[in-house]
């Protein structure tokens, strides 16, 4: 009897020392994605007993909230939603934790190689993907069809002019092409800037010189606004994902090229009107070599410092393991995991019979941060530009191209703008 | 003939006010259709007015993901707590420079007023390291000293110009009784500024309720108000337009019933001395 109380209390004391449970606080944005992660959230304490707590946040206020507090080492955050673009810079400023210590059952091989690059700083990874996206074309099958073309799995600019000019049909309101003209370096950037890779353009040579007096990208900026006048919808200087995406779902453009991950909605039956005729292709070339697609991560990284550190690891590694995409998949079906961060899941035929996948990965296969143009680079970025200053002079050069689309300028007007304000801004960084 | 042309007038200038009225008001409306909306009606071209299936179903889907009560109380605490202290200070300040006056006094309420013109974000870093010094980042004291020092300048200023209303004759006659200062200001002037105090308080409720600046960048997860609450349901890659006027909706609620009942207070307040 003594040996059995004995045996019961050593027993108590070892579950009570096991279970110590902390509470995380996670800063996230309110993407499809990582609301679903959030309603899956019971499965994670029911797995380790911590708790989740989480402050969701618009995309932008995030930045400037999770930057504040990273910064000033103010410790609110146990982890942080982080794109490609921050985490090489913060890893740099030693403000995340290494994520070098993952478990074997972890696979961090399985990770996309494109999204770890990204993601890393040094060959060591800060943070972990939590979905991956890059960009494609969407069209109307019965539009194109209807325009007597067919959409190769790899066009070209040209092609998609003259698809773009037979799909338009401005009396019923529909437009050949939409596209973003919305100012931002995370709007029409990049969009552009992923484009003028097609185009053998670049933000910068090897000595850090800005290179919008190039022919490169004259020609990109030429193309882009003659394309859209022609074939644009109206207005488009205001259109972002959001806006371009409403479009497409009502049936007003005959092709979109935009984020991966507007795949699920654009096919989604109970917001689409058009998902049963939507199919999707590369983003095209101009025979150089590179498509006018890019490459984003939202990723899950933990600030150096956080009293939860263990926690932390245990939430990212159940967030971004094969089996929470199992758990998605269970309650939300495969068509809603979150898509582009590990091998694995292309292999899973369940994932391949969904109709976006393939073309997916073969887009996020295609970009490559470190050689993003045809010409060599001294940064690393698809669509961006790695370094601290770049959201600040990118968004304005987005609002002279913004205004070049809307008419307010001319084309060379703009580039002689953004010329003049890229250079004044990396001098003044000391390039 | 006369009056035709009065009541003529009268019945423009009726119509001219509801117009402007209507103008103002109609983005609210249009928030509150929309968050009864599907998501698909919601962005709909053209817009669908009042003609569709009404559902609850987005407040539903609100309700179920956040914690609305917790968002409530953090901004019910956080406008109440900075606006009572705020008067508190103001009502001293205020009475020393409408009933003492210094050759400094207009300087010092012009210099009040500059504090408003600095951008916020001029001194989030600083504001920011104090608090992690203080450890109050995230908590509601540390919201209720912040918003009540930036509203600080506007509830002395209210407060100033209606008391320069008050004859100062009366505080003096009241002086004369042997009231003490605490007095004086506690049961004469108080109770006769009482319409300018309210809508100061009333229009200091709802600036505060509103602030959405420091109250998103000094909190987190536990002192977040219902500002952070609307934030939570913007999204730059998706259309949740119907979930975020739901929320946006929850998040005015309060306040628009509020400012409803007490509008003729709010009214009279603003518009005290301004016919004199």
């Amino acid at each position: 009897m003594n040996n059995a109380l004995r045996a019961a209390t050593a027993l108590t004391l070892i579950a009570a020392g096991g279970a110590y449970a902390d509470t995380i606080t996670i800063a996230t944005v309110n993407n499809g994605d990582m609301v679903r992660m959030q309603g899956l959230t019971e499965d994670f304490t029911k797995k380790t007993g911590h708790t989740v707590e989480w402050v969701t946040l618009e995309e932008n206020v995030l930045r400037q909230r999770v930057t504040t507090d990273i910064s000033t080492n103010g410790g609110q955050f146990d982890i942080m939603t982080i794109g490609m673009y921050e985490t090489p810079i913060w890893a740099q400023n030693g403000w995340l934790v290494e994520l070098d210590d993952l478990p074997e059952s972890y696979d961090v091989d399985d990770i996309l190689p494109a999204m770890r690059g990204g993601l890393s700083y040094d060959n060591t990874l800060y943070a972990a993907p939590f979905y991956g996206e890059s960009s494609m074309i969407m069209y109307r099958t019965d539009l194109m069809e209807k325009a007597g073309l067919e959409m190769p799995e790899s066009p070209s600019w040209d092609f998609i002019v003259d698809a773009a000019n037979k799909m338009t049909d401005k009396e019923n309101e529909i437009y050949g092409i939409c596209l973003r003209g919305k100012a931002g370096w995370g709007e029409n950037m990049a969009f552009l800037t992923a484009t003028s890779n097609a185009f053998g353009a670049r933000w910068f040579d090897e000595n850090w010189q800005a290179q919008f007096d190039t022919e490169e990208w004259a020609n990109t900026l030429n193309f882009y606004v003659d394309l859209m006048t022609e074939a644009g919808p109206p207005g488009a200087s205001n259109n972002g994902f959001n806006e371009n995406l409403s479009l497409f779902q009502q049936g007003k453009c005959g092709m979109w090229i935009d984020a991966t991950v507007a795949a699920s909605f654009v096919t989604n039956p109970d917001d689409s009107t058009v998902a049963d005729k939507v199919g999707f292709a590369l983003a095209p070339n101009t025979g150089l070599g590179k498509n006018s697609n890019w490459l984003w991560a939202w990723a899950l990284a933990i600030p150096a410092g956080t009293d939860n550190e263990d926690a932390a690891k245990q939430f990212i590694e159940w967030a971004t393991s094969k089996e929470y995409i199992e758990l998605v998949a269970e309650n939300e079906g495969w068509a809603n995991v979150p898509p582009g961060a590990r091998k694995s899941l292309y292999e899973n035929e369940n994932y391949q019979a969904v109709p976006f996948s393939d073309m997916t990965l073969k887009s996020i296969l295609s970009a490559d941060p470190l050689n993003p143009t045809v010409e060599s680079v001294p940064y690393v970025g698809v669509q961006f530009v790695a370094i601290p200053e770049f959201a600040g002079f990118a968004t304005e050069v987005g609002q002279e191209f913004s205004a070049a689309l809307a008419g307010q300028q001319t084309v060379e007007e703009a580039l002689e703008k953004a010329q003049a304000l890229t250079t004044d801004a990396m001098e003044a960084a000391g390039y | 003939m006369a009056r035709q042309v009065t009541s003529k007038r009268k019945a423009l200038n009726t119509v001219l006010a509801w117009g402007i009225g209507l103008l103002i008001f109609f983005p609210i409306l249009w928030t509150i259709l929309t968050s009864f909306k599907t998501e698909a009606q919601a962005i709909n071209d053209p817009p669908i007015f009042l003609f569709f299936d009404w559902t609850l179903e987005n407040y539903q889907v609100v309700q179920e993901r956040s914690n609305y009560g917790r968002f409530l109380w953090n901004s019910v605490i956080i406008a109440g707590g900075s606006t009572l202290l705020g008067t508190a200070i103001a009502i001293p300040a205020a009475w020393s420079m409408a009933f003492v006056p210094s050759k400094r006094t207009k300087d010092i309420l012009l210099w009040m007023l500059s504090t408003k013109m600095l951008p916020a974000v001029g001194v989030l870093y600083p504001i920011y390291l104090l608090f992690i010094r203080m450890g109050i980042l995230d908590t509601r004291v540390g919201l209720v000293v912040v918003i009540m020092l930036i509203n600080l300048p506007i509830i002395i200023w209210m407060l100033y110009t209606y008391f320069k209303e008050i004859p100062g004759e009366i505080l003096e006659a009241a002086r004369m009784d042997g009231a003490s200062l605490k007095e004086e200001v506690l049961y004469v002037l108080t109770p006769m500024a009482v319409p300018g105090i309210a809508s100061t308080i009333l229009l200091n409720i709802i600036l505060a309720w509103n602030e959405a600046f420091w109250t998103l960048n000094l909190t987190a997860a536990k002192a977040a108000p219902l500002t952070s609450f609307i934030a939570s349901y913007s999204s730059p890659e998706g259309l949740f337009y119907a979930k975020l006027s739901a929320a946006s909706t929850m998040a005015i609620a309060p306040i628009l019933i509020l400012g409803w009942f007490s509008q003729k207070q709010l009214v009279r307040g603003l518009t005290f001395g301004a016919v004199k």
